[in-house]
């Protein structure tokens, strides 16, 4: 039995079901996120763990016990929000405390509890302060400490490093993350960066219109996506079309050039292949890539890596190499051939 | 040249304001003969029916404002975070008190309350006393529920709450530990908007028969010279300090408010 268990979850509003059966199953102390394009129904899945939405289906259970009809404030539940949502007539530590007082903790041990929060979050001199003298990075530090204080049985963040600058988003998603797992807290975090999630997160649900597309590791996730939605929403992707010439035997042609590779038996016509974009390489290769002809038609230069993006007959890919100081990056013009390798090539679903 | 008009505008803007009030004062200084002195005021503060009536619209206004309180800032909270679409509705309902004149609002409580209606008020002093107590609040609805509407766009009602509730709180210390202190400007500047007209008010308190404040200036004015322009320059005087400490509650909390963007 999970930790946190969402089995079925619904919402619609009227006609219009913005989550459509979401299932998902979190371990303690693990950190999942829900990644999606805005409008998607993150927040909405976010908010019925929470108890602000009442699911139109399915049940939410938190360590066996079953909380969908208990009210936001009998769930012990922590959350974070975008906007910073610090009680602004609140001192620092008055807004740690605020969830210590009403579970009715002893003054002593409060004071205790909230010097701790402060110091875990790295803020242990701002206690007398007023959210409004504060950075955002910081208040939304403060926002974590509050609701870790009173220990909850999950923390929930939407959103949360999304209205800061991007270096201190950055530098306080590792924060958040070494947090985490100080505290071995479980958590769902919600995010429509895919950067974010990939790189901090036990696994990943990507969602799309209402449902789970995919869950996975990071590492899954992005190697191995099941559908072109999560292909390409995760990361940027190349697509391919493949002729199947033959399923059994694992015969396929791309523009021509023949490509062996797995498909399920009895495929046949086209299908649809994806590749990441450091999968492809400039030049021949080595005996057995795939080598298509193209036109360089744009170069980026972004320091470590140069993106090049070539037409290949009717598609343009994108490719990544490394900078190399003896080798200056292509022109855009310039005939060139791509290779890669059959087995970097990933068998889309729809 | 245009400078000069729109000064010359402003200017007997403010004589046309101002001098009538100057008279006034000018005049209320006049009860010693040849000379000005503070008598009419003196003999006004002497006046115990002005004590007693002042003390009674006071202490009127104290438990209207209570009342208001109690009743506004509920109401705007709940439209604001679970009936956003009701708002243009209950806009309009606390408009009502400026179109209906106060006359009908008060026979239409002698009416209903009357001592052979269901629900006898009128027949008693407490009974009056708090239906004028009600009639009260209903006419400085408008000002009370603009004032705490304007305090609660000011925050971000939604998410505090949702945060307070995540930490355990439920719906009475919402709104006492988070709305509450947060609008707590806007409810003061309500308030002394609501005893600026409570102090001043004559239609309910004589037609319901209470001895407040606004009948006192009534029968001062017909049976008294120089102590009427007294009384109105206090009353002035008073809506004024009201209107200062709005302003200086408003400046005084500002800092709180302010949030990086
Ligand atoms: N109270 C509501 N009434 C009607 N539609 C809503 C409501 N809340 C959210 N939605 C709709 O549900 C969809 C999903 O919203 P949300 O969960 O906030 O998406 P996300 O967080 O992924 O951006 C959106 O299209 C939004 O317009
Ligand atoms: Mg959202």
């Amino acid at each position: 039995m999970s930790f946190l268990d969402l089995s079925g979850l619904r919402k619609s509003y009227g006609a219009n079901a913005v989550v459509k059966s979401f299932d998902l199953t979190v371990e303690k102390g693990e950190f999942v996120s829900l990644l999606g394009p805005s409008g998607c129904g993150k927040t909405t899945v976010l908010r019925m763990v929470a108890g602000f939405e009442t699911p139109s289906a399915g049940t939410v259970r938190i360590d066996g016990q079953e909380v969908t009809g208990l009210k936001p404030n009998q769930r012990n539940i922590g959350m974070v929000f975008q906007a910073y949502a610090l009680f602004p007539n609140l001192t620092v530590a008055q807004n740690v405390a605020f969830g210590l007082k009403i579970k009715g903790m002893p003054a002593g041990e409060t004071r205790d509890r909230v010097a701790d929060m402060l110091r875990l979050i790295g803020l242990p001199e701002m206690g007398s302060r007023y959210p409004f003298q504060l950075s955002g990075g910081q208040q939304q530090r403060v926002a974590l400490a509050r609701a870790l204080a009173p220990q909850p049985r999950v923390l929930l963040l939407d959103e949360p490093l999304s209205a800061l600058d991007a270096k201190i988003r950055v530098s306080l998603r590792a924060e958040l993350r070494e947090i985490q797992q100080k505290l071995g807290i479980t958590t769902i975090f919600v995010t429509h960066d895919q950067e974010e999630a990939l790189s901090i997160s036990d696994r990943v649900v990507v969602m799309n219109a209402g449902l789970a597309e995919q869950v996975g590791t990071p590492f899954q996730v992005y190697n191995q996506p099941r559908t072109r939605f999560v292909a390409s929403f995760v990361g940027t992707l190349n697509t391919v079309e493949a002729q199947v010439l033959d399923a059994g035997a694992g015969r396929l042609a791309i523009h021509g050039a023949a490509v062996q590779m797995a498909v399920p038996p009895g495929t046949r016509g086209k299908v649809q292949l994806a590749l990441r974009p450091e999968a492809v390489h400039l030049g021949y290769g080595v005996d057995g890539d795939v080598v298509l002809p193209a036109t360089i038609t744009a170069v980026e230069f972004m320091g470590s890596v140069i993106r090049v993006r070539a037409a290949c007959a009717d598609r343009i890919m994108a490719l990544d190499t490394f900078n190399r100081p003896d080798t200056p990056p292509p022109v855009v013009g310039a005939a060139v051939s791509l290779s890669f390798k059959p087995r970097d090539l990933i068998l889309l679903e729809g | 040249m245009r400078r000069f008009w729109s000064w010359s505008i402003v200017g007997l803007g403010v004589v046309y304001f101002f001098l009538p009030l100057v008279g006034m004062l000018e005049f209320s200084l006049k009860m010693r003969r040849g000379a000005y002195s503070l008598d009419a005021y003196a003999s006004v503060l002497a006046d115990a029916r002005f004590r007693a009536t002042f003390g009674y619209s006071a202490v009127m206004a104290a438990l209207t404002i209570v009342l208001g309180v109690l009743i506004v800032v509920p109401t705007v909270f709940w439209v604001r975070l679970k009936l956003p679409k009701l708002r243009p509705v209950i806009e309009f309902i606390t408009l009502l008190p400026l179109v209906i004149p106060p006359i009908v609002i008060v026979f239409g409580y002698i009416r209903l309350f009357n001592t052979s209606s269901w629900l006898p008020l009128t027949g008693s002093t407490l009974g009056s006393d708090i239906l004028l107590m009600i009639g009260y609040s209903v006419l400085s609805l408008p000002y009370m529920y603009r004032a705490v509407d304007t305090g609660l766009a000011a925050i971000d009602v939604r998410t505090l709450t949702e945060a307070a509730q995540s930490l355990g709180a439920g719906w009475a210390t919402v709104l006492a530990r988070v709305i509450l202190p947060n609008v707590l400007v806007a409810v003061l500047s309500g308030a002394f908007l609501t005893f600026a007209i409570v102090i001043g008010e004559y239609v309910f308190a004589a037609l319901l028969d209470r001895p407040a404040f606004g009948p006192y200036l009534v029968w001062a004015g017909g049976n008294k010279a120089y102590e009427p322009a007294a009384l109105a320059v206090m009353t002035f005087a008073l809506t004024w300090a009201c209107m200062a400490l709005i302003q200086l509650a408003t400046r005084f909390s500002r800092h709180t408010r302010m949030q990086p963007k």
